[in-house]
């Protein structure tokens, strides 16, 4: 039977181990201190610095770089910590592309910005080497605030909360705390587990108490907590997925994306995860791009992204486009599925070819098949276990500029809740900001 | 391509680019190796009298400052003269230059300041043909506490005594070097006149302390905790030799005294300008401390390509060109007007310019809710720092503003005449002269 790359089916073992391991070493690598002194050089200390405005945290990028220059990392990352707890985090997901990146100067005029992205890592990778947390704990107030959900919205939401001087219990349905960022992030963006490294550390402010396996919904209800605390937040992002509405869909073959992503992260080993020869994802987002670049570093011979729309549609980065392509992954527009085929697994995926017409897309009729042994369905997560209570708003949790929700003494952020993009800065930033507006609203 | 060959004091080197008196120079591997490499010619590291030579420090001579990339800006030694005995140097500098007859070799020479010590060395030197010899006055460290070095060329009569001597002594060219720890540097330079020197040479380097370890508190480069001050050179000192090199070359009892130019020499442009104001030749010391003998290559390409461009066929074509250009504050034309101005096709909003105006100048930049930065006229006063503080050349410019048209700031016509400090109406002197 054929091996490796050309075994067919969903197999383990594609690649040697080694090779693995150097396809999912760091994406971005952390500098050595003098390439870190030559990136910030390069930074102009603008006036009003565009960069900053674009962070969704507003993080004080030109004065964490001058520190940097200064060579006091570990106060360049308190500065950037002060805006946003999980710095750490952001430093390597971040699409800095279409953010603080994007807008740079040095981007604008020589299309090479200033690498904030690693110099954010770099700063708060030295802090972290310390062992030490930087915030301490206010006086305490005496209140009491449930956090369901510990993702970043969750974590941001918590740890600011327990340093204004509130007692937090933070309850999270699964055994590990982080969100997507132990569960989803791709692996070559968060090596040597740091999603559970920041945890830890961001933790170390004292004051959360986290509850494991505790879901709302299921052992938690609303009204309870709101009797229990003082206040809620709500951070469970989006648990569920939207289905492919397709023929085929049950065949064995045909999973999640966001599934085959949490299994791959929690993998101690990667050489023994399966992964198809001939790979189809649906879908053109972050998840889309994530599930076909980790399945073609797996070993997958053919990786195909399907989607329906044109390429200046995607929700994926250029950046990640192109990162999808250099490491091999086939990028294909203007394609929906129409049905998985197979006797009694995958063996091909129909797509039909669309267009827009008066905005929606359409199919034109043509069909085309492709072999897949695995079909990955990347094409959007849902909010799923919320609170009858909430009003909702474009299917997700209803919330003001500051996080309230309609529910009295209920706020809520991150993914679950309506407005800004879904994304691990924005989440920190609306958990930080609902803390805040908590904070005022006890304390008056 | 234009030719670089040069005439100083009647000793042809191929080119203006010589190697300062130093490490570089310091024995007969490295002068080889730098002919080879294309240098013109040589000062030789200074040369001590017969007897036991100098001993250096055996901790680090250096220090230094960087920029972008840990580029040197700035080095610091304290590196006495040559620890070599006296006639090891002789015999290296005698093989040398009978081997190099088309390059220079000047030797540097320092002994104590009495006649005696003069007598019995320059013979010896003149001995070994080499062209010329140079004085270290200049050297601030070391050499100075035991009255040589700087602590002769602080004292004019000192140098004028000296030059007397070598004058008297040897038959060839005599440099003197000068150096910059001292009030005003044309003392020094008309007193090696006086004493008959043929030119002088500068600057040697400044005394400095580059830095304090605030772990040991004491100055680096530190030798068992302690510290002294050392000389200054590269990048960094540039343009405090142009100014005295100006100084000497605009100063109507020196002016036309041959000059070789040292300080920060770094690239093609740097000799260009010292030789524009004045300089025959240049001598080069940290560049070639920081990136080896090949810097030479692009020094004489550079300096060949840009006179061409010009049509300069020689160095006496420019050579001091810049010189009648220099003058005294008073003498500036106050009716000469400027405003700032800014592209904003080449613009990055980065509006550091803004800042620097807004926060440390006149106000005079307006910055829109899109980042758009514009001058305003009427403020403007044209100091010239939003060009200087913004990161892209060429991108805010000083335009002039014709005689005739109105200074928005002042809101008085631009006066086509020269209208200078000696005839302002503001100047006591002027009315009190009425
Ligand atoms: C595959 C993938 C890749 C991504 N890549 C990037 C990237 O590179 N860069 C980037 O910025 N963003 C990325 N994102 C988006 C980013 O991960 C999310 O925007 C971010 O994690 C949202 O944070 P959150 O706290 O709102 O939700 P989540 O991270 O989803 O956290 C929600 C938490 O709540 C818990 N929870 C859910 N329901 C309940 C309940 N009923 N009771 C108790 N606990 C509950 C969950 O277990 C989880 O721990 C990616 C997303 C995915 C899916
Ligand atoms: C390590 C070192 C040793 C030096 N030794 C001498 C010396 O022995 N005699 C001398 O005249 N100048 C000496 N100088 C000064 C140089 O010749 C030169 O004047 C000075 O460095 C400025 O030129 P630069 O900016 O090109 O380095 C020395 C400089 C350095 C860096
Ligand atoms: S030249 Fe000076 S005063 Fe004029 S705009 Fe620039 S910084 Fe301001």
């Amino acid at each position: 039977m054929a091996q490796g790359h050309q075994a067919s089916g969903i197999q383990a073992g594609r690649l040697a181990a080694s090779d693995i391991a150097e396809n999912f070493a760091d994406l971005h690598p952390a500098y050595e201190t003098h390439e870190a002194m030559v990136a910030a050089d390069r930074c102009y200390f603008c006036h009003d610095a565009p960069c900053m405005t674009a962070c969704p945290t507003s993080i004080d990028i030109p004065q964490f770089i001058r520190e940097i220059q200064g060579g006091h990392p570990e106060s360049a990352a308190r500065t950037i910590l002060d805006q946003n707890i999980l710095g750490g985090m952001c430093a390597r997901v971040c699409p800095t592309e279409t953010l603080c990146e994007q807008v740079c100067v040095r981007e604008v005029a020589e299309g090479k910005p200033v690498e904030i992205g690693r110099l954010q890592r770099y700063a708060t990778d030295a802090l972290m080497a310390c062992g030490v947390h930087p915030f301490d704990r206010a006086e305490p107030t005496g209140k009491r605030i449930a956090v369901v959900g510990a993702g970043p919205a969750g974590l941001s939401a918590a740890h600011r909360l327990a340093m204004l001087g509130h007692d937090v219990e933070l309850f999270e349905g699964q055994p590990k705390a982080g969100g997507l960022n132990e569960f989803g992030i791709a692996a070559y963006k968060s090596t040597n587990d740091f999603a559970a490294a920041e945890v830890d550390w961001l933790l170390q402010i004292g004051g959360i108490t986290v509850t494991y396996g505790k879901t709302l919904g299921g052992d938690l209800n609303l009204e309870q907590l709101k009797s229990d605390y003082d206040a809620v937040f709500l951070s469970i992002g989006l648990g569920g997925v939207n289905a492919l509405r397709a023929e085929g869909e049950d065949l064995a073959g045909v999973a999640d994306a966001v599934d085959f992503i949490a299994k791959l992260r929690q993998s101690d080993d990667l050489s023994t995860l399966p992964v198809g020869r001939d790979v189809v994802v649906i879908g053109g987002g972050m998840t889309a791009v994530d599930a076909a670049v980790q399945s073609k570093l797996l070993g997958a011979e053919n990786v195909t992204i399907a989607y329906r729309r044109d390429q200046s549609a995607m929700g994926a980065s250029r950046f990640e486009q192109d990162l999808a392509a250099t490491k091999g992954v086939k990028l294909m527009f203007n394609v929906m599925p129409k049905a998985v085929l197979g006797t009694n697994s995958a063996e091909e995926v129909e797509l039909e070819r669309t267009e827009i017409k008066e905005g929606r897309v359409t199919g034109t009729g043509e069909t085309l098949r492709l072999k897949a042994d695995q079909v990955f369905k990347a094409i959007g997560q849902t909010l799923e276990g919320q609170p009858e209570a909430v009003e909702l708003s474009g299917g997700k949790i209803k919330v003001d500029a500051q996080g309230k929700t309609s529910v009295s003494g209920v706020w809520a952020g991150g993914d679950c809740a309506s407005g800004g993009e879904d994304l691990t800065v924005t989440a920190v930033a609306e958990g930080r900001d609902a803390a805040m507006d908590i904070h005022q609203s006890l304390m008056g | 391509m234009a030719d670089l060959t040069t005439e100083f004091l009647g000793i042809k080197s191929p080119n203006p680019f010589w190697l300062a008196s130093a490490p570089p120079t310091d024995k007969e591997y490295n002068v080889r190796r730098a002919f080879e490499a294309g240098w013109g010619g040589v000062v030789w590291k200074t040369l001590g009298s017969e007897g036991p030579p100098v001993v250096n420090v055996n901790g680090p001579r250096y220090g230094a400052i960087w920029g972008a990339d840990r580029r040197l800006l700035g080095l610091n030694n304290i590196e006495l003269i040559t620890d070599r005995s006296l006639e090891t140097n002789l015999e290296e500098i005698t093989r040398v230059k009978k081997d190099y007859p088309d390059r220079a070799v000047i030797v540097s020479i320092m002994v104590p300041c009495e006649e005696q010590a003069w007598k019995d060395i320059l013979p010896r030197v003149e001995a070994t043909g080499a062209d010329g010899i140079e004085l270290n006055f200049g050297c601030p460290h070391g050499m100075a506490e035991r009255g040589m070095g700087s602590a002769v060329g602080q004292v004019p009569e000192y140098i004028q005594m000296v030059t007397e001597w070598c004058k008297q002594y040897y038959s060839k060219p005599v440099i003197v070097k000068l150096t910059p720890n001292i009030t005003d540097i044309r003392y020094p330079a008309r007193a090696a006149k006086t004493g008959g020197a043929d030119a002088v040479s500068l600057i040697n380097t400044i005394n400095s302390i580059t830095s304090v370890n605030l772990d040991s508190m004491a100055p680096e480069p530190t030798i068992g905790g302690k510290g002294t001050h050392g000389g200054y050179c590269g990048p960094a000192v540039k343009p405090i030799a142009l100014n005295m090199v100006a100084e000497i070359a605009r100063c109507p009892q020196t002016h036309g005294m041959p000059i070789s130019a040292i300080g920060g020499v770094t690239t093609w442009k740097d000799a260009a300008e010292f030789i524009a104001m004045g300089a025959g030749n240049v001598q080069v010391c940290t560049a070639a401390m920081t990136y080896g003998f090949k810097v030479v290559q692009e020094m004489i390409t550079g300096l060949s390509a840009w006179m061409d461009e010009k049509g300069h066929s020689s160095i006496q074509d420019f050579m001091g060109s810049a010189v009648p250009n220099v003058t005294d504050w008073q003498y500036l034309d106050l009716n000469y007007v400027t405003k700032a101005k800014i592209s904003q096709d080449d613009c990055i909003k980065c509006g550091r310019c803004f800042a620097a105006c807004e926060d440390t100048s006149h106000q005079a930049i307006e910055m829109s809710e899109d980042r758009v930065f514009t001058v305003k006229d009427d403020e403007c006063v044209a100091c010239n720092l939003c060009v200087n503080v913004c990161p892209i050349e060429g991108c805010i410019t000083m335009e002039e503003v014709p005689a005739g048209e109105i200074d928005l700031r002042t809101g008085e016509v631009v006066s086509a005449d020269h209208g200078d400090w000696t005839t302002h109406p503001n100047n006591p002197s002027v009315t009190a002269a009425e």
